[in-house]
């Protein structure tokens, strides 16, 4: 099964290398990875995307809490979250097709950034099914670059 | 207090309590050397390969249930230290190691003698740094220090750039360490040491599997008081040897591969498994399904990430083995549920069937008049020592006769690369052993393959007056290799004969030791008194039933009771 996880990790030289060489080293998977400063100047957010069974997911939070430069562990699949992901698109866009490409940006809530005589930029966030999915349609009109992002991920706010 | 970065290290290193540190210099760390000279309360030793000062270390901190401390130079002293280090850390032993560094501002410059070694050595140790900055140098060393010793104890590399060790530093007082995100569990939680003592109470057919970690925490005594208040049989890891009372009546040996018959069928027959710092590693379950199947299963770990790695556990005990131990302990003794005789009573099919099991198969080879078995050395040496003497091994067959044989009755007495299983440990672990333990007498179990790779260290034995013995069990074979290819490969030895080997006694006698031989039975005994009598370094060279076997052995990924027998 999918799991986001949460880390948070204490700024300081290599302290990425070590997670991503823990995952290398005992065989666990990272499907994604972002990684960005938090309010905390010497503090990072890293949001890893990994898949495994139960026990495996065990042993990757356990052995990220092992690291002395961790934080915090978080594994989003126990708590009420939202998560996003982002990709920046350059679609092709003539004549016959940039209002197509317009309508299907629109339906998705996704913003053209950039403009050119034969093609848009078009930056789109939302889940990952989302995102795939307004690739998936923009494909046939023709897709010329992409780049996405890992995911991100925050716990909900309480309700009461 | 203004100093230099040297003298600030060698103080440091006072303030931690290190008396003797294991090292071989180089340009990178000449500074650090310079200031060695004027430190009267530091004993460097100068070994003759630095991976063997960092083996020499680790055992060193073995004995003295302390960090052990090795220095090297950048570049290629640096890089010989990458096996000791991953030795230790497979075995967690408290351990700094101190490297030198380019510059700093020729980092990454593919400067000479630079390489990465925070970067290499990053998977074998608990933690490790690079001091950018002189003022990170002093609040660096103590905090390595304590990540070693505490928790579950590692390695802690520590890299030392020339010109931070060069640099004018501020000295302060040390204060207790706080760290944001390390904070070891030692306290078990009572509400999980009263269910693991009411599951005790229950049991059948419990047994104790004690491991390395009873040794880290000096909780011997608290184990072998469970064991006794409740009547419950032992068995021990390689690493746990000595956690228990070899010879005690409860005690039923090593278990996995190499473990004792009943010891292995006891595990597969439990009702209750009290694992107690062990890590269920693979030369321990054998195959997994297979392992304790009808067991409940506690396990009283300080390594979370060490619980339910390998084998699903009930009852998860998070401390360090004293505190649980203790608290178990103290449980039972205040709990009306308890009676000695009622334990006793409970588990007495279970010792009668374990002693049927013992008996069936017990510990044993097949003696011979006329040639030398080395199990029969290793029983010489426990019987011609008192079994009082600190053992180290090399790695094979002469490792597992150690273990076998030796009945270990105390911990800190024996020293092996257990999780790495590094051929050539064994002596400069003696050295490191007789350099906490002068008056004791130590003995390196060796193989004639494994000694050689760390033969150069009888320079350093000589120099520092380690009256170490070493006993070869000398089969001209890398013996333990030599096993798999009879049971598994037909017989075919692909390069387990050493077809050209030295003569040994010769070779001791370059080195300005001592060098003798057994080749009949008869000699074993007056061979051991000669070497225990002498007070220098010595080799006994004893020349073994070259295709003596290891047994019981399990083959690998096979129940572990599917065991081959004598
Ligand atoms: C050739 C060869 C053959 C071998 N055959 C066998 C064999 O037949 N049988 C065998 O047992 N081994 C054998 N070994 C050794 C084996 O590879 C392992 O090293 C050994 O089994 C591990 O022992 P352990 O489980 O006690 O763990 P250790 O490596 O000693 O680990 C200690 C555990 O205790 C925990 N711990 C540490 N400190 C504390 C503390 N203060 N409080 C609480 N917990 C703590 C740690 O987190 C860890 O989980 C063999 C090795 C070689 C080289
Ligand atoms: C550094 C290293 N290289 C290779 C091995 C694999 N190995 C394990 S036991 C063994 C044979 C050891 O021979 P020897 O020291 O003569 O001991 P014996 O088994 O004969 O007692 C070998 C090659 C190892 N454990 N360590
Ligand atoms: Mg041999």
């Amino acid at each position: 099964m999918k799991h986001t996880i949460s880390v948070l990790l204490q700024n300081k030289p290599g302290v990425l290398s070590r997670v991503t060489g823990l995952f290398s080293g005992r065989g666990f998977n990272i499907d994604s990875l972002s990684v960005a400063e938090t309010l905390e100047k010497d503090v990072s957010c890293l949001t890893l995307v990994t898949h495994g069974d139960e026990a495996i997911i065990e042993q990757i939070t356990k052995q990220l809490h092992k690291l002395i430069d961790v934080i915090k562990v978080t594994d989003m699949a126990e708590h009420d979250h939202v998560e996003r992901e982002m990709a920046i698109i350059r679609v092709k866009a003539e004549s016959n097709t940039r209002a197509e490409v317009l309508r299907v940006i629109d339906i998705f809530r996704g913003k053209v950034v950039d403009v050119s005589p034969k093609s848009y930029v078009v930056e789109v966030t939302g889940s990952k099914t989302k995102v795939q999915a307004i690739i998936d349609i923009l494909r046939p009109i023709g897709i010329q670059e992409i780049v996405r992002t890992g995911a991100i991920a925050i716990t909900r706010g309480k309700k009461f | 207090m203004k100093m230099k970065g040297s003298q600030a290290f060698v103080k440091c290193l006072e303030e931690q309590g290190v008396e003797v540190i294991f090292g071989f210099p180089g340009g990178a760390v000449i500074d650090l050397y310079d200031e060695l000279l004027n430190a009267d309360k530091l004993t460097h030793v100068l070994v003759r390969h630095e991976q063997a000062a960092v083996h020499a270390a680790d055992a060193y901190g073995r004995v003295k249930g302390e960090v052990g401390v090795a220095l090297v130079t950048s570049g290629p002293g640096a890089t010989n230290t990458v096996t000791g280090i991953a030795s230790a850390y497979c075995d967690s032993i408290p351990m700094v190691v101190f490297t030198g560094q380019v510059p700093t501002m020729l980092i990454g410059n593919d400067a000479f003698q630079e390489v990465d070694i925070v970067g290499i050595t990053r998977p074998v140790t608990k933690h490790n740094y690079l001091v950018k900055k002189p003022e990170d140098l002093i609040p660096t060393i103590r905090e390595a220090f304590h990540l070693a010793r505490s928790g579950r104890p590692g390695p802690v590399l520590v890299d030392l750039p020339k010109d931070v060790i060069g640099a004018m530093v501020s000295y302060t007082e040390p204060k207790p360490i706080k760290m944001r995100t390390y904070k070891p569990t030692y306290e078990p939680h009572p509400g999980q040491i009263e269910k693991a003592c009411k599951t005790i109470l229950k049991a059948r057919k419990p047994v104790l599997y004690v491991g390395g970690g009873v040794i880290n925490a000096n909780a011997s005594q608290a184990v072998t008081e469970l064991a006794k208040k409740l009547d419950i049989p032992v068995t021990m890891t390689l690493m746990g040897l000595g956690g228990f009372p070899g010879t005690d009546q409860l005690s039923m040996g090593m278990l996995g591969m190499h473990g004792t018959y009943y010891a292995n069928m006891a595990v597969a027959n439990c009702d209750l498994l009290i694992a107690v710092g062990a890590r269920f590693d693979d030369r321990v379950t054998g195959r997994i399904d297979a392992f304790a199947p009808n067991a409940k299963v506690i396990h009283v770990d300080i390594d979370p990430s060490s619980i339910s790695k390998n084998v699903r556990v009930d009852i998860p005990i998070v401390a360090d083995c004293l505190h649980a131990v203790t608290a178990m302990n103290t449980w039972f003794d205040g709990s009306k549920e308890f009676t000695k005789k009622a334990a006793k009573e409970q588990h007495k099919e279970w010792h009668k069937q374990i002693k049927e099991w013992k008996n069936r198969h017990p510990l044993g080879y097949v003696e011979e008049s006329d040639i030398i078995k080395p199990q029969f050395v290793v029983q010489k040496l426990h019987e011609l020592t008192k079994g009082d003497a600190i053992i180290t091994t090399e790695v094979g067959q002469n490792q597992m006769w150690a273990a076998q044989f030796y009945h270990f009755n105390k911990p800190r007495h024996f020293m092996t690369s257990g999780g790495l299983g590094v051929m050539g440990y064994g002596f400069p672990a003696a050295i490191g052993a007789q350099m906490a333990a002068p008056k004791q007498t130590v003995i390196d179990i060796a193989g004639d393959g494994s000694i050689q790779m760390n033969i150069q260290e009888l320079a350093t034995a000589r120099q520092y007056k380690c009256p170490v013995k070493i006993a070869i069990l000398n089969n001209n074979y890398l013996g333990m290799v030599r096993q798999w290819q009879e049971l598994f490969y037909d017989k075919k030895y692909a390069h387990t004969t050493l077809d050209v080997a030295p003569d040994f006694v010769k070779l001791a006698e370059a080195y300005g030791a001592v060098g003798l031989r057994a080749t009949k039975p008869s000699e074993v005994e007056p061979v051991i008194k000669e070497a225990l009598k002498t007070k220098n370094t010595v080799i006994m060279d004893f020349v073994i039933s070259r295709e003596e076997g290891v047994y019981p052995m399990v083959p690998a990924g096979k129940a572990t009771t599917e065991m081959l027998l004598v």
